[in-house]
């Protein structure tokens, strides 16, 4: 508050009523404001306060994966190679899927410890319908999601209706699901997908065309570019601050080489995954519904404060069953795409670490475990960090035992980090 | 000050009871266009039934609510808030992980086309806070990077948002320094200037004193006096307070002065 509105208060205090209104009298601009300097320069210093003010944003994960990149090439020599790369893309398409469902919970301030079962129990319904039962593989498909849907439903409800733990539900949801898929797979021990079927397709599909690949690299940055200066517009003429075309052309311009450079690889190989574009597509799809629509501004909201959220009129208990939905709902579709990947649906499908390495995911991506911070991209960027250790490790031919332990150690550093900087923002006045 | 003579909202006799508790006896309560009313009474004088009365929370066993001269029905906090009754409780009820435009809007957020029109909620964010003379460092940093007084003139002008025409304050002040507390103070001058009709609970006389055009005085659930600010001392509202005024000294004082006249 300026020095003048408050000896306008005292002089009220001491009986005398002051009509002027003070907005005439102060200072167009309060030096305190927080106001970028224009242009790149003040970009920069932005972008550097935000570092030491502790929020971190996907710096860290980003600094990561080139890290891992630059050891692994240099233990192994072929990391970086075409075929490693391609399939890397293809193994984090299932985890992956799972991860951008936990970022869901997490938003809540939650957790979600069922989602490997239900991945493992819609593998099995749509392995069992459509191979043992010759129904449709689409109609399969449909059906296994819808179950999933009901499942993350039925969870929903518990916890926000009846009010048990969300731990707790998807605790017990965890252990019952994974029975039903022992029930539906009966005596059937594995079930390998058929040949050149819808399923076996998701994640052995490439669309071997070099176009593929490199239309839709062009196509992301073209719309990357037409959204930022449309809104960059939109923001001039409503006189907002906005962002300078510089660094419009320089985020582009980062963009266009990290997309054709992996559009390059990708043509290099096999082409340009289907399983790569679906989790792009659902990373992009739920990133906008989060931040660009009031259903995501809900999410939020009740991540970061209930009571406030009750009393601007959300209705709580429905946004937590639609997030565990969701959460259900994906998991389900990467379900799919794991038994694709292992050409086979069993008992053990989403079993074991599927569930740790997709939560792991998206704490290692940035998304906090505390609720309220996060992002769809985290998920993406996480699973790739997870798979590239995994990946690189198994290259170096070091055993799954010394894997775990690494991972483990990459998870704990991620989370130290999440509570550190939440830590730095509180001092830094911005957690 | 500007004040049209008729109230907008007005309490007529209202009385309110939780089982066997009577906590509003017949209490009146008026509220003008441009007029702060400043709600004092003692813990458990019932205060913070009769706001939540006017917000909906508690509909009222008997009397009656006036809007604008009719009599209105409140049962539910919507009937209050589509009346244009705003209320800010003393737990803000921010959320702290999102920035002061989506706090403001939140729960009415502005929509063009599917999704959300941030420029259009930035704009009237910005023309809000500047009419209100509100100095934030940025409308879009999170509201957990506030401090206690930048928090409570957030919380007011989300209030403000829905256009409404009376603003209940439940003891905006009760937490902050000095400074702050100088900054909400001006705010509700403000709102003042702008024609809402604000009730004030505070148990801070100073502040009363310093913004309200009335003082409301309830004790023990019953009306205990009406004061204009500008004419009454310090000691006759805190006496109203108290209960001091119903003593066999003031009886006896009383008697005396009508026998000289």
């Amino acid at each position: 508050m300026s020095k003048h509105s408050t000896t306008q208060n005292a002089s009220r205090t001491n009986g005398i009523t002051v009509t002027e209104t003070s907005a005439t009298n102060v200072p167009a601009v309060d030096p305190r404001l927080l106001v970028r300097e224009r242009g790149f320069a003040g970009y920069l210093a932005e972008f550097k306060s935000k570092l030491r003010s502790g929020d971190l944003g996907s710096v860290p994960v980003v600094l990561g994966l080139i890290l891992i990149a630059a050891i692994f090439q240099g233990l192994t020599g072929n990391f970086l190679n075409a075929g490693n790369l391609s399939n890397i893309a293809l193994y984090i398409a299932g985890p992956g899927l799972i991860s951008v469902g936990i970022v869901f919970v997490l938003l809540l301030g939650e957790i979600d410890l069922s989602l490997g079962s239900v991945a493992g129990v819609s593998a099995a319904i749509s392995a069992v319908l459509s191979i043992q039962h010759g129904v449709n593989e689409y109609l399969a498909i449909v059906i296994a999601i819808v179950a999933a849907l009901a499942i993350g439903a039925l969870h929903g409800f518990f916890f926000a209706k009846i009010g048990v733990p969300a731990f707790v539900v998807t605790l017990a949801g965890m252990l019952t699901w994974s029975g039903l898929q022992g029930y539906v797979m009966g005596n059937t021990g594995t079930l390998n997908n058929i040949p050149n079927g819808v399923i076996a397709n998701l994640d052995n599909y490439f669309f071997d065309s070099v176009a593929a690949a490199y239309g839709l690299a062009a196509v992301s940055v073209a719309g990357y570019l037409v959204a930022a200066l449309r809104g960059a517009r939109s923001r001039r003429e409503a006189g907002l601050p906005f962002r300078p075309v510089s660094e419009i052309a320089l985020r582009a311009g980062l963009l266009a080489v990290l997309a054709f450079g992996a559009a390059y690889v990708l043509n290099q190989d096999r082409g340009l995954p289907l399983a790569l574009v679906v989790l792009l597509g659902v990373v992009i799809v739920t990133d906008f519904v989060l931040r660009r629509t009031t259903y995501g501004r809900k999410v939020f909201a009740v991540g970061g404060g209930v009571e406030a959220a009750r009393r601007a009129g959300i209705n709580v208990a429905r946004l937590r069953i639609s997030v565990y939905m969701i959460s259900a709902g994906l998991a389900s579709v990467g379900g799919l795409f794991m038994a694709s990947q292992a050409g086979f649906a069993d008992k053990q499908t989403g079993s074991g670490f599927v569930l740790m390495n997709a939560i792991a995911a998206a704490v290692i991506g940035g998304t906090s475990l505390f609720g309220g911070r996060g992002k769809t991209w985290s998920a993406l960027l996480g699973a790739l960090v997870i798979q590239s250790i995994i990946t690189g490790l198994d290259l170096e031919g070091i055993s799954q035992s010394i894997q775990y332990m690494i991972t483990g150690a990459v998870l704990l550093g991620a989370v130290v980090l999440d509570s550190v900087s939440r830590r730095t923002q509180k001092s830094a006045g911005r957690g | 000050m500007v004040h049209t003579d008729a109230p907008i909202l007005a309490l007529r006799s209202v009385s309110k009871r939780f089982g066997a508790v009577q906590v509003l006896t017949g209490v009146d309560l008026e509220v003008r266009a441009g007029q702060v009313v400043a709600l004092v009474g003692d813990n458990g004088a019932g205060k913070s039934t009769l706001v939540k009365t006017i917000a909906g929370v508690h509909p009222i066993d008997e009397g009656a609510i006036e809007w604008a001269g009719k009599p209105v029905h409140l049962n539910r906090p919507q009937d209050a808030q589509a009346l244009g009754v705003a209320t800010v409780y003393q737990d803000l009820a921010l959320c702290d992980n999102l920035d002061v435009v989506a706090n403001l809007f939140l729960g009415r957020e502005l929509v063009r086309g599917g999704r959300l029109d941030e420029v259009a909620m930035e704009k009237r964010a910005k023309e809000l806070l500047d009419t209100l003379s509100i100095r934030i460092p940025s409308v879009r940093i999170p509201v957990a990077a506030l401090s206690g007084g930048q928090r409570q003139v957030v919380a007011i002008a989300r209030a403000l948002v829905g256009d409404p025409k009376i603003v209940i304050l439940d003891e905006p002040t009760a937490a902050l320094g000095v400074e702050q507390t100088a900054q909400v103070l001006d705010l509700v001058e403000r709102l003042r200037e702008r024609g809402l009709g604000v009730i004030l609970i505070s148990h801070n006389m100073a502040d009363v004193r310093a913004v309200a055009d009335e003082v409301a005085v309830l004790r023990l659930g019953r009306n205990n006096g009406v004061f204009p600010v500008a004419t009454t001392s310090h000691e006759t509202i805190i006496s109203a307070i108290t209960g001091a005024t119903d003593n066999a000294v003031t009886r006896r004082q009383a008697r005396v002065a009508g026998a000289n006249q």
